[in-house]
C-alpha cells in the first residue's frame, strides 16, 4: 500500500458510461481517495452514505471525494442514483482492478477498504487500510485534510 | 480507540444528575428507525439506572438520507431555546412515523412553544451552524453510522440492544 510521501499515481477512470475522471486534472485540490470492496454491500453504502452527508465538510478544505471499486460504470450509476450519492464512484472494470493494484489495495478480486489522501500537488499525505468489514468513518481524513492547511 | 471529541461540555443537551458516574452521549438522526429503537432502550436505561446516568444527546442528522432530519434538529434545537428541547426530543421518536415538515409544527404547539420565534429559530444561521458542529464533532470522534454512543468518552462498538447489561456491569 503507498505511503504518506509518496507521489499518487495517475489514471482515468469511468465514472459513468459518458464521463471519465483523471486524477490529474483535480491538481490544485486535495483528493480523497476512497477504495471500497463493492456497492451494494453493507458496509460499503453505509461508509459511502456517510460520506455523501460529508460533501460541504470536505469542501472547506478545498478536497474532492472519489469512490474507487472493481464495479463497472452501470452498476456504480445504479448504485449512486439509488442511494442518491453526489460524488464521482470510479470503476476499476478493465483492466480488472489495475488502480487498485497501483496503490497496493487490491486483494482477492477486489479494492480493499482504503483511503488515501492526496495533496494539491499530487502527494499522498495521509493514507489508511480499514479492517474489510468494518466502516472507517471520516475521523481520519478530516484530521489529514487539517493538516494540509 | 475513538473518544468523544469535544467531551460532554455546557453547550450540550443533557438530562439527568450532574454527579452521575455513567455519562452516555448519543448521536443520532430523528428520522433513523434504528435511533427510535434505541431512543426506547434508552429510556429503559435511564429508567434502572436514576441518578447514576447523565445523558446527552448530539445531532447527526443524514440529511441526504432522511429528508427531514436535518429539519427536525433543527426543531429540537429551536425548541432548546425555549427550554423544551427534551420533550421535543421525546416526541420526534415517539412520532417519528409521521415526521414531516407539518408535524414540527403540530409537536411545537402542543409544547406551547412561541411559535414565531420557533419558527424564527429554526431558519436561524446560527442554530444550523449548531447542527452542523455537532454533525463535525461526531465525525471527529468516529460516528460512522447512527445511532453511535459513548460511555464516559469512549465510542461504544457493540450492538445497543446490548447498552443496558453493558452499563449495568
Amino acid at each position: 500500500m503507498l505511503q504518506k510521501g509518496e507521489k499518487a499515481p495517475d489514471f482515468t477512470l469511468q465514472s459513468t458510461p459518458e464521463k471519465r475522471v483523471t486524477l490529474a486534472d483535480l491538481r490544485g485540490k486535495n483528493v480523497i481517495l476512497a477504495f471500497y470492496p463493492a456497492d451494494w454491500s453493507p458496509v460499503c453504502s453505509d461508509q459511502m452514505s456517510l460520506y455523501n452527508e460529508m460533501l460541504k465538510y470536505f469542501e472547506r478544505y478545498n478536497a474532492v471525494l472519489l469512490g474507487i471499486s472493481v464495479d463497472g460504470a452501470w452498476c456504480h450509476q445504479a448504485f449512486a442514483k439509488a442511494r442518491q450519492l453526489h460524488f464521482d464512484l470510479l470503476a476499476d472494470f478493465e483492466p480488472k482492478g489495475a488502480v487498485s493494484r497501483l496503490y497496493g489495495v487490491y486483494e482477492e478480486g477486489v479494492s480493499q477498504r482504503a483511503l488515501f489522501v492526496i495533496d494539491a500537488e499530487g502527494i499522498i499525505q495521509w493514507s489508511y487500510l480499514s479492517p474489510v468489514g468494518q466502516n472507517p468513518g471520516a475521523d481520519g481524513i478530516l484530521n489529514a485534510l487539517e493538516k494540509l492547511k | 480507540m475513538h473518544t468523544l471529541i469535544p467531551p460532554a461540555n455546557a453547550l450540550d443537551h443533557a438530562t439527568g444528575a450532574e454527579q452521575a458516574t455513567i455519562e452516555l452521549v448519543e448521536y443520532g438522526d430523528f428520522q433513523c428507525p434504528y435511533c427510535r429503537e434505541a431512543f426506547f432502550i434508552v429510556k429503559e436505561i435511564q429508567h434502572q439506572l436514576g441518578d447514576k446516568l447523565r445523558f446527552i444527546f448530539r445531532n447527526f442528522p443524514l440529511s441526504e438520507a432522511h429528508e427531514y432530519a436535518m429539519d427536525a434538529a433543527l426543531a429540537a434545537e429551536a425548541a432548546a431555546l425555549q427550554q423544551q428541547f427534551w420533550p421535543m426530543h421525546d416526541a420526534l421518536y415517539n412520532r417519528q412515523s409521521d415526521l414531516d415538515e407539518a408535524l414540527l409544527v403540530i409537536l411545537a404547539t402542543e409544547l406551547g412553544l412561541d411559535l414565531q420565534k420557533f419558527s424564527d429559530d429554526m431558519d436561524s444561521p446560527r442554530l444550523l451552524s449548531k447542527v452542523e458542529a455537532d454533525f463535525e464533532s461526531g465525525v471527529r470522534s468516529g460516528v460512522n453510522g447512527t445511532p453511535t454512543f459513548y460511555v464516559n468518552g469512549k465510542r461504544y462498538d457493540g450492538d445497543y440492544q446490548n447498552l443496558a447489561s453493558f452499563l449495568a456491569r
